[in-house]
This record gives C-alpha cells, sequence and structure tokens, in this order.
C-alpha cells in the first residue's frame, strides 16, 4: 500500500483495516489501568468503609466475570467469526482449571484434613502412592504448560478429524456437546484420580504464597484483566488480517472458499486450537480466584452459557462477547441475591429478546445505525 | 574431400539447424512440442494444445448414471458452449473436474499431465480451475473489496495469510477487475447488499482475481437484465484465448452471441454427449429436438 502509484481508481479504493482507532487504543489504555492500578488501589489502599472502597467481593466477582470473559471472547472467534458453534468450550475451560487444580492441590502439602503428602481425596479412596498422571504435579511450570497441552492438543485431535470429514453446523455442535459430556462423566469416576465428583477444592496457596492473602488475590485479578486484555488485542490482529477475512469468508460461503484454492480445514482448526487454549487460560486463572474445580464446569449447561454471553453481546465483534459475559454474570449475581427464584426465567427472556430483537447484541445497539440508540440519535438531530 | 564437398555438407547442416529453430516455438502441431520442454511439478502442460480432456466418466448415485461414458476434450483458449435439458448432468460434470464428487470410472486430466481425479478441490482451483456457481456465492457480510482480495492470486496457507499486506500491483489489479465487472463505486459496499446480477458480475471477477486457465462457468447469466446478459457475453468474449471457458447455459440468446455461429457447442443428455457443432447444425439435428421437446 505503501509504494504503490495511486493511480486514479485506487484512491476510490478503502484502505487496509487498523488493529484499533486512536479511540480504540485510548480504551484499552484505559482498561489496563483500571485492571492494574485503579481496582487495586480502590480495594487495597482506600480504607473499608470510605465511600470508595471496593470490597474483597467486588474484586473476586469482577476476577471470575473476567475469566468468563475470555471464554467468550474464544467462542466469538470460532463461533462470531468462523460461524462454527461449539457447545463444548466448557470442557476446554475445565482441563485448563483442573491442571491448575492438580498443582494447588499438591501446594496444600501437609496442611489438608488427613496431613498426608497425598491430597486428601486419595487418602479417603486408601490410595498409598500418587498415581503416574500426577507425577509432576508438584512443579508450577509443568502445570502451567498442561494448562496449554491439555487442551490444546485434544482441540487438535478433535478438530483434525471432525473438520476433515466435514462435520458442520448442528452435526459439529452436537458431537461437541456429547464430547465435553463424555468427559464429565470420565472426571465424575473417583478412578480417573481428579477427586470424583468433589474435584478439587481447600486450596492454601499458589507459589508458596498464600491464597486467603489480599495482595494474592489482588495479582490473580490483575494477571487476569491484563490477559484478557492481551487476547482481545490478540483478536483484533487475527480479525483484521486476511486470515481473518478467510475465517469470515469460510463462515458465508464455505465451497467458495475452497474453490478459491484455500485449504479450509487448517484455517478452522488453526482457529479452533486457539480458542481452545484461551479456554484454558482462563480456566487456569478462575480455579485459584473461585478456589473450586468439579466437573459442574463440564455440563452442558455451562458450555451452552459461554454461547449464551457471547450471543447476548454481539456476535462477530470482539468487544461484544466481553460486555455479554459482564452483563449476564452481573445480572445473574445481583438476581440471585434480590430473587433468587426468578433468575432462571429471567435468563430464558434475555435470550428471547435478545434473539428477536437484538440480532447484533447489545453492542449492535450502539454500532448499527439500524439500533435502537443510532434511532433515537436520528430523531433528535 | 574436396572443399566443394565440405562447403555443402557445412551449408546442409546449417540449413537443418535453421530448419529446426524455427520449428522450436511448437509451430508443428506439437510433435516437436515434447522436445526442449520443461515438466513443472503441479504445472498443467498444455503442449498438445489441449487444456481439459475427459475420457469415459461415470458417475453413479444409487444406480441413476448422472454421467454416462462421458468423454470431451476442451482446447487451450477455446470458448465452449454446453447445454442439455435439466438433469443432462451438466452440473456434475464440474463437480467431476473440480474434485467435489469422485466418479466411478473414467480419467479427467488437466493439460496432459495433471490428474484431476487425485486432487482435492482447492488444489484443483490452485492449479488453475476457477468455478462459478449456479447460485452466485459470495461473502455477505465482507465488501466487494474485500471478496476480491481473497480470490486474489497469493498464498493460500494460513500462516502467510496472518501477516499478508496487498502490494501496490496488487491493489492495481483489484481496482482494475473492480472496472471491468462494473462495481469500481460499490467497492466499499457489503456483497450481501448488491442486486442478484451484480453478485454473478462478483463471483466472475473472484474468478479472474485468481486468474485461472480454466473457467467453469455454470449458468453466469441467470437472473441477469437483457443489458447485463450482452455485457458479460462481451466480457466472455474478451476472456478467449487467453483462458479456456466452458459456459453451461440454458439461455440460446446467450449462447448465439458467445458462439458467433462459429464455435462448437456441446449438447449433453443423460450423462453423455448427444451432439456436437455449430448451434444452428444442433438446434437442426433430429436427436437435439427430440431431447428437448420431449417428443
Amino acid at each position: 500500500m505503501m509504494n504503490a502509484s495511486p493511480s486514479t481508481s485506487s484512491v476510490l479504493l478503502p484502505q487496509a483495516p487498523r488493529l484499533l482507532t486512536g479511540k480504540g487504543w485510548a480504551a484499552v489504555l484505559a482498561a489496563a489501568i483500571t485492571v492494574a492500578l485503579l481496582v487495586p488501589l480502590l480495594n487495597l489502599v482506600v480504607p473499608a468503609g470510605h465511600a470508595l472502597h471496593l470490597s474483597d467481593y467486588a474484586v473476586g466477582l469482577i476476577g471470575k466475570i473476567m475469566c468468563y470473559a475470555i471464554c467468550a471472547l474464544a467462542m466469538d472467534l470460532i463461533w462470531g467469526y468462523t460461524g462454527i458453534l461449539s457447545l463444548g468450550h466448557g470442557l476446554f475451560f475445565a482441563l485448563g482449571g483442573y491442571a491448575m487444580g492438580m498443582y494447588l492441590m499438591r501446594q496444600i502439602g501437609r496442611d489438608g484434613n488427613y496431613q498426608s503428602e497425598l491430597p486428601d481425596f486419595m487418602v479417603f479412596l486408601d490410595w498409598k502412592a500418587l498415581p503416574w498422571h500426577w507425577s509432576f504435579s508438584d512443579s508450577f511450570a509443568f502445570q502451567m504448560l498442561m494448562v496449554l497441552a491439555v487442551p490444546g492438543l485434544l482441540a487438535f485431535v478433535f478438530g483434525f478429524f471432525a473438520f476433515r470429514s466435514r462435520i458442520k453446523g448442528v452435526y459439529f455442535s452436537i458431537i461437541t456437546q456429547a464430547l465435553t459430556f463424555a468427559a464429565m462423566l470420565l472426571f465424575f469416576r473417583n478412578e480417573t484420580g481428579f477427586g470424583g465428583n468433589n474435584g478439587f477444592t481447600d486450596f492454601k496457596r499458589i507459589l508458596g504464597v498464600p491464597l486467603a492473602q489480599p495482595s494474592t488475590r489482588m495479582v490473580l485479578f490483575v494477571v487476569t484483566g491484563l490477559t484478557l486484555i492481551g487476547f482481545f488485542l490478540l483478536g483484533r490482529l487475527i480479525v483484521t488480517s486476511k486470515f481473518g477475512r478467510v475465517l469470515q469468508a469460510i463462515r458465508d460461503a464455505e465451497s467458495r472458499v475452497m474453490f478459491t484454492g484455500y485449504d479450509p480445514l487448517a484455517f478452522k482448526l488453526a482457529i479452533w486450537v486457539l480458542s481452545a487454549l484461551m479456554c484454558g487460560v482462563a480456566g487456569a486463572l478462575y480455579v485459584p480466584q473461585v478456589g473450586i474445580i468439579n466437573p459442574g464446569e463440564m455440563s452442558a449447561a455451562a458450555s451452552i452459557e459461554i454461547a449464551i454471553w457471547t450471543a447476548v453481546g454481539g456476535r462477530a465483534t470482539l468487544i461484544g462477547p466481553i460486555v455479554g459475559a459482564f452483563f449476564v454474570n452481573g445480572a445473574k449475581s445481583w438476581f440471585t441475591q434480590a430473587f433468587p427464584e426468578f433468575w432462571l426465567y429471567f435468563l430464558g427472556a434475555l435470550f428471547i429478546a435478545v434473539t428477536l430483537w437484538l440480532p447484533n447484541g447489545l453492542v449492535g445497539l450502539f454500532t448499527r445505525p439500524g439500533g435502537i440508540v443510532g434511532l433515537f440519535r436520528k430523531s433528535k438531530t | 574431400m574436396t572443399p566443394e564437398l565440405m562447403e555443402q555438407g557445412t551449408r546442409a547442416r546449417l540449413d537443418h539447424e535453421a530448419l529446426l529453430a524455427a520449428r522450436q516455438p511448437g509451430g508443428s502441431g506439437g510433435r516437436t512440442a515434447s522436445f526442449g520442454r520443461l515438466l513443472t511439478e503441479g504445472r498443467p502442460d498444455f503442449g498438445t494444445g489441449v487444456a481439459l480432456y475427459l475420457d469415459d466418466i461415470t458417475v453413479s448415485f444409487d444406480g441413476f448414471k448422472a454421467l454416462n461414458q462421458l468423454s470431451l476434450a476442451i482446447n487451450v483458449g477455446e470458448l465452449r458452449c454446453i447445454i442439455g435439458p435439466n438433469g443432462a448432468g451438466k452440473t456434475t460434470m464440474m463437480d467431476v473436474i473440480t474434485g467435489k464428487t469422485r466418479p466411478d470410472e473414467g480419467t479427467a486430466s488437466f493439460g496432459q499431465n495433471i490428474d484431476l481425479l487425485r486432487l482435492r478441490e482447492n488444489e484443483i482451483a490452485q492449479i488453475g480451475i476457477g468455478r462459478k456457481f449456479q447460485k452466485p456465492t459470495v461473502y455477505e457480510q465482507l465488501t466487494v473489496f474485500e471478496n476480491l482480495e481473497l480470490a486474489l492470486a497469493a498464498d493460500r496457507r494460513a500462516r502467510a495469510s496472518l501477516f499478508f499486506r496487498l502490494s501496490g500491483a496488487q491493489l492495481d489489479r483489484i481496482a482494475e477487475v473492480l472496472q471491468l465487472i462494473h462495481l469500481l463505486p460499490e467497492a466499499k459496499a457489503q456483497a450481501g447488499l448488491l442486486s442478484h446480477g451484480q453478485k454473478q458480475w462478483l463471483e466472475i471477477g473472484m474468478l479472474l482475481m485468481q486468474d485461472p486457465k480454466l473457467l467453469l462457468l455454470d449458468e453466469p447469466v441467470a437472473g441477469m437484465t437483457d443489458e447485463e446478459t450482452e455485457r458479460t457475453a462481451e466480457l466472455f468474449l474478451s476472456l478467449e484465448g487467453q483462458h479456456s471457458l466452458v459456459v453451461v447455459e440454458h439461455d440460446m440468446k446467450f449462447v448465439d452471441q458467445l458462439t458467433q455461429g462459429r464455435k462448437k457447442v456441446t449438447v449433453l443428455h443423460e450423462g453423455s454427449v448427444l451432439a456436437e457443432g455449430l448451434l444452428a447444425e444442433v438446434q437442426a439435428n433430429e436427436k437435439v429436438v427430440e431431447v428437448y421437446l420431449g417428443r
């Protein structure tokens, strides 16, 4: 583009899309400052009882929702942009969480109920030694590698065969749903060696530092926030590249993509594995903040919820799924306190409303000229 | 050995060399063409002048023979129209050429060295066969410009596309094609908002961006106005010679415009070639009339 001799016609042509606009960069910077400076300040420095104090509960809640937002972002890349609806992303999230959980279980050391080197649930099952797949679980570096390797490898193998067999649309969704359900049944069994239906809990410390300490929780919060921002920028990099446009082309007309000479398998597999890796990282950040991981995360509902956040916020926008995750989960935590029995009705009504009136999600209200906000703006001027 | 004899011999040798040199650019119907040309793996060789060669292709779906020992040859630079009643196997034939359907029997080759039956759809597209679908198929959510950008002949691998930047020459090429398909003012518009005829043109433009050696066009003027049809005919005629074109069409007026009363038309019926010849000839052919009018 730089070295083009601007012919008369190419002047009319659109510019290559930018990573972010000036306003976009300002917003990203503001988000980074909020996460890395403002929240720690309001939570740790401003004394409790002060009007500006941010409670530990709020920090924990926001941290948890940011993990969900990473999942929604991952879902947007594979569903919003590539048109492949996965109903099994909860599995990748849980696998990342379990990999982190194994390390946290080993960090408990002899402080558990049975004062044994082995995790409590193994003592309870009367196991004498660690099973083989726990061999390196005391190494933080190794388990962090597993956070990426296990969801990544599973996604690669599953995706390779599914995409090579050209399984598409609702069939693919059903298979991913079946996969996560099968994994849930596997993890429910005590013999699998992951604590059965109780999963892992009662974590004491991470890297030798107590988890209950406010500063530890704040570090986890900041890391989660910066990871979310980092993944958002990575997502932007992808969707503004030609690679991202090929993904959208696959969504709109896959046969055309094929007959143009692209191999859709490579593109789908790449974005599918990346999406799974993002969920794995989200799971690993989630577990130490929430303090528990169990097979419930692999339930069908957990995976479907990720799709709901994405749809509510607005597909194929990247920012939408983050907004959606915050909106739905924020509403959930408020509703379940104020009107506990009505939460599920509200969630159902929300999904119907979005499907009927907001095909572009909440973000569509602001960006699309046909959106409600756009209409108000027009009528004013 | 006399000086005269030596001189005569030298002259004869020089004459012979000059003759060989004159023959070199393939002027002898391809007989010398098999000498002195490099065959590159994965590149079609058009030395014999045939671009596409189908031989005895049979495709059956649950016993129904969609193609029945179909044989067909398309020359380099030729524009061939293929007509035939519904269900004659025209679209199945395109599916076989582009790798979507594998035939039960027969051979299909591109040039004389590439076996199409061993390649996948995207590989066939990469060696230079472009296909336009019956129903216009464009990327509706992307802009017209982006549609063409994706079709641009470039490295098709995933990693390369992550860091791809348009060069000035490529940008000019896109502008050129936009002008050719009369969509320059719509360059920034979403492809989904175009009219039916414009989408057809966009898809043709996407084929041109690929720079294919052989274009397969399935009912390219369906849903176009008379004026658009005429312009399409002009466009195809301008491509003739540089590209081989296979046009499947029902619109006889359009076929007449394309063949200009001197090009061959192939009539398909029940999966094989029923007749071949000038449009006027095949229209007068009794068998063809019978098939079309169902007598």
